[in-house]
């Protein structure tokens, strides 16, 4: 797993559906496992093929030779219901490095930032944009630079349908999770120093 | 200052506040599950760092054991292991596990609260994300990922930012034939399954009040289906009196200076809330869903929604929902097929849940052509249906009374329902392929479960209270 993220710059794979849970990014079946590795092949598994077949593909953007890249872009709550991490496990371990949406849930962005999985949310319009490019041009390149926290299309126009790439959006990261990003860090290690401090909260509840 | 219930524990409970980042969070009692904790063993030991406070933690095995036979060897092998891991696991570090014939074992949010370690005031927290149902205490109850779980196994904390708040009153009485799943499927059906994603929820307001702590459970367990990050209710006698004189419930002079603090657990009158909702009991009918998440529900004498009241950016999902359910836009709920019955889960499994299902069934039998599970929610639950004479009315009717577990509420076992079958289901999801690959999920109440058992479809359970 790679730790620290700054600039990624990447074509896209678009999901366009809304409110996509953490059952269809990794059915229950996989999580039998007691390590966090190859859940990739696993990502949206019933979606990707018919009646669990590998042979029988199904019409879905991962199974889509135009779409590639370290950024999946999805609608909006992405990743709701269950806390299972694995979830984030599997995005990771497939390849992506940002997933884009105009809203996440909870429990997922967090799982998402505790394996150096980048969420960002963008506005509703610029999301809208950024499929509909993506869908007239799937080589369009998403440029994420976490240090400046943007986000934007490369390029200026898609020549084949006129679509304005715009100038891109800012996007909002608390400073802390974006030094641990930045620089490699996990909670537990913060956590880990803090023992003292810990210990003395317990002693003052006594 | 006036404060809300949840600043109150809060605040209590920070450790330290990061300058610009979350703060650090004390937790209280953490529950662990066979799932979602070998990997955060794994790194502790990869770490060489010990659990640090192993009294507070609880154990059990909920979602992956079989619900039936649980005295022979687990069958599938995948799952053998991981349950056999957290028993490995457990030993190496001091936890104590409620395993498979433990007469504490069951759904880890079942258990918790049986058993008093659940108690308000505390946080809580689960590598599941229904640990929502324990704020029904006055807790922050919150569900997290299993990098957490090591960081709270590792050193009883974790690093949050405070939600915003939300309080959802709900006024009045229920109508005869609802219940408190109904209160809440009403209310994600119209917030939505993200109306409330960055948000802790308070639920108030008389028709909350008059709940069980039973029913309060069903309703909080519930919040993070339309995201809130917690949900949670102020305590008050009726805690206090179910929370008395269990397992591990404070006793003597440790209950009396509980009691005390407990009693300050409440929000204050001018407390600010970012967002507040009204409802009235009177508007809820019995609830069902008809799509693939919970907000994706209407009464029960509804029609499924025509494309046309369906926002633009919506449709393309909206129609992947309904292709997926095989149901038509405009549809009615009522007189729909169902081929299964589901009642069990961490939403609906407790024993008053039993008790409204087996009073309403008595004499009655199940339809011939639809398969009713059971589900019980812990090994003191089915002790007690036993006791009751609920199992004999069960098997009277038909319906086959299983062993505790998280069984078919997401499938991770053997309990699936088959492609393609219809199963109204007193769980908490909907989701595409959560009770089984292709399976199709009406979400309901366990009395509305129970009508659509006797009758083998969609039906409107007032039409059958005398």
């Amino acid at each position: 797993m790679s730790k620290q993220i700054n600039i990624i710059t990447s074509t896209v794979v678009p999901v366009n559906i809304e409110n996509i849970d953490t059952d269809q990014i990794i059915p229950a079946r996989f999580l039998k496992a007691t390590t966090r590795d190859g859940f990739g092949k696993n990502l949206f598994r019933d979606w990707r093929y018919e009646n669990d077949d590998e042979s029988k593909p199904k019409n879905f953007p991962l199974n889509d030779p135009r779409y590639s890249g370290k950024i999946l872009v999805a609608a909006k709550n992405f990743g709701c219901g269950s806390s299972r991490e694995h979830a984030a496990w599997a995005i990771k371990d497939y390849g992506f490095d940002v997933v884009v949406s105009s809203f996440f849930a909870d429990i997922f962005k967090n799982n998402a930032l505790n394996n150096f999985l980048l969420p960002v949310v963008v506005s509703e319009d610029f999301l809208q944009k950024i499929f509909t490019a993506v869908e007239a041009d799937p080589t369009t390149e998403l440029e994420v630079n976490l240090e400046e926290q943007t986000i934007k299309l490369l390029g200026s126009r898609i020549p084949s349908s006129n679509i304005d790439l715009g100038k891109g959006e800012s996007f909002d990261i608390n400073h802390y999770k974006k030094t641990c990003l930045l620089n490699g860090y996990d909670d537990i290690d913060y956590l880990i120093n803090m023992k003292k401090d810990i210990e003395a909260f317990e002693a003052a509840l006594a | 200052m006036a404060k809300t219930l949840f600043e109150k524990i809060w605040e209590k409970h920070v450790v330290k506040n990061i300058e610009g980042g979350p703060s650090v969070l004390y937790i209280d009692k953490h529950f662990i599950h066979e799932v979602t904790s070998p990997q955060a063993f794994r790194g502790l030991e990869q770490r060489g760092l010990k659990v640090l406070r192993p009294k507070q933690v609880v154990a059990t095995v909920d979602h992956n054991v079989p619900t039936i036979n649980q005295h022979l060897p687990i069958r599938e092998e995948l799952s053998r292991k991981q349950v056999q891991t957290l028993k490995e696991n457990c030993e190496k570090f001091g936890i104590e596990l409620y395993g498979l014939g433990h007469p504490f074992q069951g759904i880890v949010h079942i258990i918790g609260p049986e058993l008093g370690v659940t108690q308000p005031g505390m946080t809580i927290v689960c590598g599941d994300s229904h640990t929502s149902t324990h704020g029904a205490f006055g807790t922050i109850a919150f569900g997290i990922g299993t990098s957490e779980v090591e960081m709270v196994l590792a050193t009883q904390c974790l690093m949050h930012s405070k939600p915003k708040l939300m309080r959802i009153n709900v006024e009045g009485t229920l109508n005869k034939g609802v219940v408190s799943k109904d209160i809440i499927l009403y209310i994600i059906s119209k917030i939505s399954a993200s109306g409330a994603t960055g948000y802790a929820v308070e639920y108030a307001g008389s028709a909350i009040r008059n709940l069980s702590m039973e029913a309060r459970m069903t309703i909080c367990n519930m919040s993070i289906e339309m995201g809130a990050r917690c949900g949670m209710i102020a305590p008050d006698e009726t805690t206090f009196n179910y929370i008395r004189g269990r397992k591990f419930a404070p006793q003597d002079e440790a209950w009396d200076k509980a009691l005390t603090y407990w009693k300050t657990l409440y929000s204050d009158d001018d407390a600010k809330f970012d967002n507040e909702l009204f409802i009235k009991a009177e508007d809820i009918e019995p609830m069902i869903t008809y799509g693939t998440n919970p907000g994706m529900g209407m009464g029960i004498t509804g029609h499924v929604p025509e494309l046309s009241e369906i926002d633009v950016k919506e449709k393309s999902s909206y129609e992947k929902s309904l292709h997926y359910m095989g149901l038509e836009p405009g549809a009615l709920m009522k007189g729909k097929k169902v081929d299964y019955v589901f009642i069990g889960s961490c939403t609906n499994a407790r024993i008053e849940d039993l008790r409204m299902v087996a009073s309403f069934v008595k004499g009655k039998h199940k339809a011939d052509d639809v398969e009713v599970w059971i589900v019980p929610g812990s090994k003191q639950v089915e002790k007690q249906a036993m006791e009751e004479g609920i199992n004999t009315i069960f098997e009277e009717a038909g319906f086959v009374l299983r062993q505790p577990g998280c069984s078919a509420c997401l499938g991770m076992n053997e309990d699936k329902i088959p492609a393609g079958k219809y199963c109204i289901s007193t769980s908490n999801r909907n989701f595409e392929g959560r009770q089984g690959p292709n399976a199709r999920t009406f979400l309901a109440s366990p009395l509305t479960a129970a009508a659509a058992a006797i009758t083998g479809k969609v039906t409107d359970v007032r039409e059958m209270l005398v």
